[in-house]
């Protein structure tokens, strides 16, 4: 079943920047979809325009089948979302707040606290649940979001950056929820900066640029297309020079670490027969840049020079 | 539509209000109280004496309906403006927007919460008349059906404002330069008929001449307005109000881009 499809989209505001260029985007039921894009590039208005807050110019939007011209009501009823920036208010109590949102999705008092404690709870935000909003920290607050956009238990849940500016421990941590909460089902739409947030967690995914899907593909699918990649050897022992390695490009850095690039034909058992062969040892190994960021600025960049040419 | 998703909706809203209203008391019941007895002290004491009775009543009894009326208006006016502004100011207007309840369910849930308002400090008012005049209600279901649909009607405005509101002071420019004027020249602290001709005919444009003197009517008795015409004009802004309401939102004009 698809969870969410767009065909045509379009979104011209009124200072004349159209921000979607005629989009089509089909996320199947039970996916984690990435969709990724530089500042700009029309993310948080696709967003808006499926959860109702922005009008779109033209095109079309259904949710688990309701469209959102004609069935709008049933279409929000199946979304929840976790905006970009912080939309709390902030003179709330937290416990209100979920609660509140459960009502506003028409779930009964006692439904309403039962899942707001479970929630609460499970975003380890009880303790707080009489405290107003504005004295949580940056990450409570961004977990709180995520709490009341899962009381009324969506099926399509939306995250626009749901992990900016939370420190590592907590995106963690909300990583392995939102993985426990897609494996029970939930359709999970996730934009990020953070590609190794997307390739960690995503199974399918789409770049968005200047208003125009630029890449929309498995995850798998399309890391298969990376032709290259640079990994950064720690060594035991310091050397002069890089050392000759046949299909393979080495560089001594400045901190004496070795850069080795590869090409698809070649794999690392190769590497490490040639460096143990001239008795060359490595304690560590790090991949020098993100597969998925390589990727993606690949393809921005391409966009840029086609336009430019 | 979902009725029962809309009316556990609607109750979610009034609470949400109700609570907002107590919380912040000092700055929502206080200030209303405080004004109201400087009035009774000042225009219905002090002056009220000198000026001697009008219509029949003593100054103090004429002028209490008007009060208790002024501070219905201007409270009901004024929680909606405030709290529907405030939530597009800090954009938790989004938790509403996003959610399944129809917009009807929105205006009616604040306009919920602006009566309240207006109706808790309207009583609170009349607990502070009875402490310098006497009142008795002659129409208990005037009095009432008015104060009602006058709190409605200036609730619905209040939303209209918030909508149209980007900043702080477009929410306090209605109140200042349109409220209070027309609220001092309808008819609280004087009856029209003191006027000369002309400016009676101009008072009769202003409504709330209307829901002043149609309160007036069910507690005192009397009236410089037909009753009729204010159960109308009451009935026509309620309907040109809420529909305003309805365009408003159904078309995201000041709450979506």
């Amino acid at each position: 079943m698809t969870a969410l499809s767009i065909r045509n989209l379009t979104k011209t505001y009124k200072n004349g920047n159209q921000a979607l260029k005629g989009i089509d985007l089909s996320v199947e039921a039970g996916d984690f979809y990435a969709l990724l894009g530089p500042n700009g590039a029309g993310k948080t208005t696709a967003i808006g325009i499926i959860s109702s807050l922005v009008n779109k110019s033209g095109g079309e939007v259904e949710v688990f089948g309701h469209s959102i011209d004609t069935d709008l009501e049933a279409a929000k009823a199946c979304i929840g979302i976790v905006p970009q920036e912080v939309n709390l208010n902030l003179w709330e109590s937290v416990g209100n707040i979920v609660t509140n949102q459960a009502g506003y999705y028409g779930l009964g008092s006692k439904l309403a606290k039962q899942r707001a404690e479970k929630y609460l709870r499970t975003l380890r935000l009880w303790d707080r649940r009489g405290d107003i909003a504005r004295s949580l920290s940056g990450g409570m607050k961004r977990r709180l979001m995520i709490a009341r956009a899962l009381v009324h238990e969506p099926r399509l849940l939306i995250l626009d950056e749901p992990t900016a500016g939370v420190d590592i421990e907590i995106r963690r941590s909300m990583w392995e929820f939102l993985q426990a909460i897609n494996e029970s089902g939930t359709t999970i739409i996730l934009t990020t900066h953070y590609l190794e947030e997307a390739e960690s967690l995503c199974r399918h995914i789409a770049i968005i640029d200047e208003g125009t899907i630029i890449e929309d593909a498995r995850m798998s699918a399309i890391l298969r297309k990376l032709q290259r990649e640079v990994f950064v050897l720690s060594l035991t022992q310091e050397l002069a020079a890089a050392p000759a390695l046949d299909g393979f490009d080495a560089r001594l850095r400045g901190d004496g670490e070795l850069e080795v690039e590869k090409g698809p034909d070649r794999d690392l058992n190769d590497l490490f027969a040639q460096l143990n062969a001239q008795d060359i040892h490595v304690s560590s190994m790090r991949n020098k840049a993100n597969r998925l960021e390589e990727l993606f600025m690949r393809l921005v960049d391409r966009k840029d020079n086609g336009a430019a040419a | 539509m979902n009725i029962r998703l809309n009316l556990i909706a609607a109750k979610t809203i009034i609470r949400k209000e109700i609570v907002r209203v107590l919380r912040i008391w000092v700055q929502t019941i206080v200030p209303p109280a405080i004004t109201m007895t400087l009035y009774f002290i000042i225009f219905g004491n002090l002056i009220g004496r000198r000026i001697g009775s009008m219509e029949g009543f003593d100054y103090m009894q004429y002028i209490a309906p008007g009060l208790i009326m002024m501070s219905v208006i201007t409270n009901s006016y004024g929680n909606v403006v405030s709290s529907f502004f405030g939530a597009k100011f800090g954009r938790h207007v989004e938790e509403m927007l996003v959610s399944p309840m129809s917009y009807a369910t929105i205006i009616i849930g604040h306009v919920a919460g602006g009566v309240l308002r207006g109706l808790l400090v309207g009583l609170l008012v009349t607990i502070i008349a009875l402490f310098f005049t006497r009142l008795d209600v002659a129409h208990p279901l005037v009095t009432i059906s008015i104060v009602l649909m006058s709190s409605i009607v200036f609730s619905l405005a209040g939303f209209i404002n918030a909508v149209f509101a980007r900043k702080f002071d477009d929410i306090s420019i209605v109140p200042t330069f349109v409220l209070t004027p027309l609220t001092y020249l309808g008819g609280v602290f004087y009856s029209i008929s003191m006027l000369p001709e002309f400016w009676q005919n101009v008072s009769k444009a202003n409504p709330i001449l209307y829901m002043v003197n149609a309160f007036r009517y069910g507690i005192l008795g009397t009236s410089d307005i037909s009753i009729g015409h204010a159960y109308a004009i009451l009935v026509v802004f309620v309907v040109i109000l809420f529909s305003a309401c309805m365009f408003l939102m159904q078309r995201g004009i000041g709450i979506r881009e």
